[in-house]
């Protein structure tokens, strides 16, 4: 994705290019620069659109739900029928014979679009509720645990790698050997194991209360066991970054710890961490959905883009939608994260096609 | 008169980057003839790099453009393909880098990288290259060589790293080395080691060198000739005894001033030159070293050509002050670094 | 070299001790309450829950349950509570399974992903990687699961362009040539993941190392492009995708294509431990989170001395 974009100059568009901008990079902020970067990368900004797009859909799930479908996520409209064309339709064919032909029973109907105003636009389900529906609050859950859990793993990882880098010594040991403990497990077999272990009674420890169904569970259990995957390399960047000269001076002008590491340390990682806060959230979207798949995520009648293709699995001959369609949706939701994401690391850190030495 | 082997001849170098065209080298010429030293001096940024690795054709990418031409022997090495430029690579012109702790690969050893180059220009087999690599290294100044040569780059301190460049660049007895700042990443003890070390080569190998640096001192006793460069140009040539003696730029004077002497810290040199070199995208207008001269008068709004001004005929520069002018000014300027220094 | 082998193994066995503890301890402490009719499942009589207390020792302080739990797995007398099978066997029967599929998948993604990563890395910026870089993120950013499950739905026997075999595992003795057929679906929807993700990682490593001072030097010399691309650059930016390669190998052995064995019904270890899981079956869950932790840390281990060898400036000597 527009990627080393300086090999595509040629030395017309650069000339072009100065003129237009008005002014060689010099003395410019980096952060400056990056956006430069980013507003001519016109895919990744494509792409944070449609994520855009897709959280507000979601977020509008509601209002749809209430003025365009006219049913909940949970409502039940079994042996119910519709209007289509001025035609009823049965939600879920009942099954039998009508004129002389025998059709199964217990099949929903398929996607109508806008042919039945607003209703049952990606069909239903077995249980007679509309997928539309179903797929955007599911799509607010996923957002909710995938986004929840990207920022308190974000957060966590970055306080650890932040204090084992500024103190060392022995806080950087335990810090260091917490993180190699989770990696060494099997990411998503723990995961399952604690969204099992939690999902029966809920998690009752310390003061801390959360009721068995809460979609906590999954966000806390996939920030928790991501943690490493963003605390190393961070703290390895901040293990180099103590070398350098300025965060040495700042601490024998007397700066304390903490100043040290929001006020020094903090700005110098702080593009690495936007960039894996966005490719965390994709990350975490699909694991939510790995997890919910195998019943260990969000938890039923609730519904995830997870556990919807879990429900559509098994009807996949008779009504491929229900599995179809949030499959889509994750898809979408992920790569449009991924691409931006990429499109933001590459405006942060161009990686230098050209050597600059002097 | 010995045989020419490089012309330059006003040679641009331009990159499109998205910042815009960076001039990197605009409108160099030199010459190099058998057995000489050439030194290019000037500070970082000024396009020294740039002109090293275009005579390789090593600068050849989708975004660069060229101008002028690059003549080796009496051939364009701008107009050559990919196969003639590998024929002159490493064979007849090769080239040493600055940084002697990334420029070796480090997961093969050093003898190994010493028999790639041999056996890719001639036809030898694994043994005799090897035997060969061993000789190299002895020439240049590795002790136990024979054990040595199956050292991996890390196992090399940095001097020692910079000798097994030296004997993989002359692997193949080119006619022209080009070494690149070759001594700025070592101690200085040791950069007059490695100095004396490719003066005494060329003449046992009977080629003849590019010497580049920052640092005039380095270049002092070896090179015949000295081309100052400042932001893409040559703002001074001279042969180096009158460069030493009758320097005419006060760029020139600058570098002068900034020479490392044993009764000066070593950091005060860094700064002995105010201010930075100007953007290479988007020069000053006129004299490119204007806005930081301290004589700069109106008429340097014009950018003065690269010709001889003074009695000797090889000394050419760019400055719009009288002779007389300048010589007054410089002993004021090299006089007045002293005492700030 | 031995000392260095010493400590890793020393390290690798303390790690163990502390995975299966915790799992311990997330199965019987996290939930609160009376674990024992937890443990029992869904079905459990008042009987097992009896069996259970005693032979957890529940009523112990926690060390010595951790502790007797321990002891029958490593003397194999461990037995599931729901369906009193031995779980040390069961692992063993979906051992082949889960080894075939992630051998399999292992040498497809590994390959295709250094193909795709050498190719965008090299016409980096031209239509060809522009290409692979979307087809690579769209790949990345597939549910496994869901690339499953749709790729049985459209070619596996009796669907719409059926080709292939619809899931299960055959084994590899009882009919080679059945085996593979029913692999090859599995194997490659498990790959395209890695593929995609490897081949970003072999690109960027590879335009990283373009621009080190010895592809420069290589050049130099007078290398043809092709020798300077395999034996210098290659040759540097393929060790971090090896020791990649070895984690990930070993996380899928351990059962992180537990996903893919579900979507295809291959009974490996993966889908023993996401069965055990519904079930909130203890011991088996106990047992394949130690099996699959055993292989990450071998594997890690492999992986240092592997890294040693390819690297010489981290060789012990
Ligand atoms: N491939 C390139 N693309 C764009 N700019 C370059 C490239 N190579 C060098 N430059 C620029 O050209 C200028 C001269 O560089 P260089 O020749 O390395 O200087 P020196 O060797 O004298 O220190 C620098 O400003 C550098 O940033
Ligand atoms: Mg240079």
């Amino acid at each position: 994705m527009a990627t080393e974009s300086t090999t595509d100059f040629s030395l017309d568009s650069a000339a072009a290019l100065a003129a237009d901008e008005g002014g060689a990079i010099e003395g410019k902020s980096p952060w400056l620069l990056a956006w430069r970067r980013l507003r001519r990368n016109y895919v990744a900004l494509g792409f944070l659109a449609l994520f855009v797009v897709i959280v507000v859909m979601c977020l509008l799930a509601g209002p749809y739900a209430h003025h365009v479908a006219g049913t909940g996520p949970n409502d039940n409209h079994l042996g119910e029928t519709f209007t289509r064309g001025g035609k009823q339709v049965e939600v879920v064919s009942k099954g039998g014979f009508t004129g002389g032909t025998f059709k199964a029973g217990g099949i929903p109907v398929g996607p109508q679009l806008w042919h039945a105003g607003g209703k049952y636009v990606f069909g239903a389900d077995t249980q007679g509720r509309d997928v539309a529906v179903r797929l955007l609050y599911g799509g607010l859950n996923s957002l909710k645990v995938g986004i929840g859990s990207a920022l308190i793993c974000t957060l966590f990882a970055l306080v650890l790698a932040l204090i084992a880098g500024y103190y060392g010594g022995w806080v950087d040991w335990v810090i260091a050997r917490f993180f190699d403990l989770i990696w060494a497990f099997p990411v998503l077999l723990l995961a399952i194991a604690l969204g099992t272990a939690l999902s029966i009674n809920g998690f009752h420890h310390f003061g801390i209360s959360i009721q068995s169904g809460s979609l906590w569970i999954p966000t806390l259990v996939i920030s928790y066991v991501l943690i490493p995957y963003i605390g190393r390399p961070l703290r390895g960047q901040i293990l180099s970054l103590r070398e350098k000269e300025f965060i040495e001076a700042a601490t024998a002008q007397g700066a304390g710890g903490v100043r040290v590491m929001f006020s020094e340390l903090l700005p110098n990682i702080a593009s690495s961490v936007l960039v894996f806060f966005a490719l965390i959230i994709a990350n975490n979207i699909l694991t939510e959905a790995g997890l919910s798949f195998l019943g260990a995520g969000v938890q039923p009648p609730n519904p995830s883009w997870g556990t919807l293709i879990a429900d559509g699995q098994s009807r996949i001959q008779t009504a491929p939608w229900l599995a179809i369609i949030p499959g889509i949706a994750i898809v979408l939701t992920v790569l449009a994260l991924n691409i931006f994401g990429d499109g933001l690391r590459d405006a942060l850190d161009p990686r230098a096609k050209v050597r600059i030495e002097h | 008169m010995p045989e020419r082997l490089i012309e330059v001849k006003d040679l641009k170098v331009q990159f499109a980057t998205e910042d815009g065209i960076v001039r990197a080298v605009d409108g160099v010429s030199f010459e190099l003839a058998r057995g000489e030293v050439l030194g290019i001096v000037g500070e970082s940024g000024s396009g020294k790099s740039v002109t090293a690795m275009t005579l390789l054709g090593l600068t050849k990418e989708k975004n660069t453009r060229f101008e002028g031409e690059v003549l080796y022997k009496g051939r364009n090495v701008l107009a050559m393909n990919e196969d003639e430029l590998q024929e002159v690579r490493g064979n007849e012109m090769s080239m040493i880098f600055q940084d002697p702790m990334t420029s070796l690969n480090p997961v093969y050893t050093v003898g190994a990288q010493i028999c790639e180059a041999i056996q890719i220009h001639e036809k030898t087999d694994k043994r005799a290259a090897r035997l060969r690599a061993i000789e190299l290294l002895k020439q240049v100044g590795i002790p136990n060589a024979e054990s040595r040569v199956d050292n991996f780059p890390h196992e090399f301190s940095g001097g020692m790293r910079q000798r097994a460049m030296i004997a993989m660049a002359l692997a193949c007895n080119p006619d022209v080395l080009i070494a690149d700042e070759p001594t700025t990443a070592l101690d200085v003890t040791i950069q007059a080691q490695i100095i004396e070390l490719v003066d005494r080569l060329k003449d046992e190998f009977n080629s003849a060198v590019i010497l580049i640096t920052h640092d005039l001192g380095v270049v002092a006793d070896v090179a015949d000739e000295i081309v100052v460069m400042y932001a893409g140009r040559v703002v001074e040539r001279a042969p180096t005894r009158k460069l030493f003696y009758d320097p005419q730029m006060p760029y020139t004077w600058g570098l002068l001033g900034s020479i490392p002497r044993l009764d000066r810290p070593r950091q005060e040199r860094l700064h002995s030159i105010k201010g930075t070199p100007p953007s290479l995208i988007r020069s000053p207008t006129g004299c490119k070293f204007r806005p930081r001269c301290p004589h700069a008068f109106d008429k340097c709004m014009e950018e003065p050509r690269l010709e001889n001004r003074v009695e000797e005929p090889g000394h050419l520069d760019r400055c719009w002050l009288s002779v007389d002018e300048k010589r007054r000014l410089r002993e004021a300027t090299i006089a007045g670094e002293e005492e700030a220094a | 070299m031995l000392a260095f082998l010493v400590r890793r193994l020393v390290g690798a066995f303390l790690v163990l001790v502390a995975v299966s503890f915790i799992t311990y301890l997330i199965f019987v402490k996290i939930p609160g309450g009376d674990p024992a009719p937890r443990i029992a499942g869904r079905l459990a009589t008042d009987q097992n829950i009896a069996d259970i207390r005693q032979k957890l020792h529940l009523n112990d302080p926690f060390y010595s349950q951790y502790w007797a739990m321990m002891q029958s797995l490593f003397t194999g007398s461990l037995k599931s509570y729901s369906s009193q099978l031995n779980v040390v066997q069961e692992i063993k029967r979906g051992i082949p399974a889960t080894l075939s599929l992630t051998i399999g998948a292992g040498i497809i993604w590994l390959g295709f992903g250094i193909l795709v990563g050498v190719i965008s890395a090299v016409t980096a910026g031209r239509l060809s990687d522009r290409v692979i870089t979307v087809l690579a993120l769209i790949g990345i950013s597939m549910p496994v699961f869901w690339l499953g499950l749709i790729s049985r739905y459209l070619f596996a026997e009796g669907h719409p362009l059926s080709f292939l075999p619809d899931g299960e595992y055959v084994g590899l003795t009882v009919n080679p040539w059945q085996w593979f057929v029913h692999l090859l679906m599995p194997w490659t929807v498990l790959a395209v993941l890695f593929i995609g993700f490897y081949g970003r990682v072999l690109r960027s490593n590879v335009l990283d190392t373009i621009n080190e001072d010895y592809v420069r030097t290589a050049k130099a010399k007078g290398l043809p492009p092709r020798r300077v691309l395999v034996k210098h650059v290659l040759r540097n930016s393929l060790i971090p995708i090896v020791t990649l390669f070895g984690l990930d190998f070993a996380a899928v052995i351990g059962g992180s294509a537990i996903l893919t064995e579900t979507v295809f019904n291959l009974r490996g270890v993966g889908q023993y431990a996401a069965d055990s899981v519904q079930s909130l079956d203890l011991p088996p869950i106990m047992g394949v989170t130690i099996y699959a932790t055993f292989f990450i840390v071998l594997f890690s281990v492999v992986v240092d001395l592997l890294y040693a060898w390819l690297d010489p400036r981290i060789r012990p000597t």
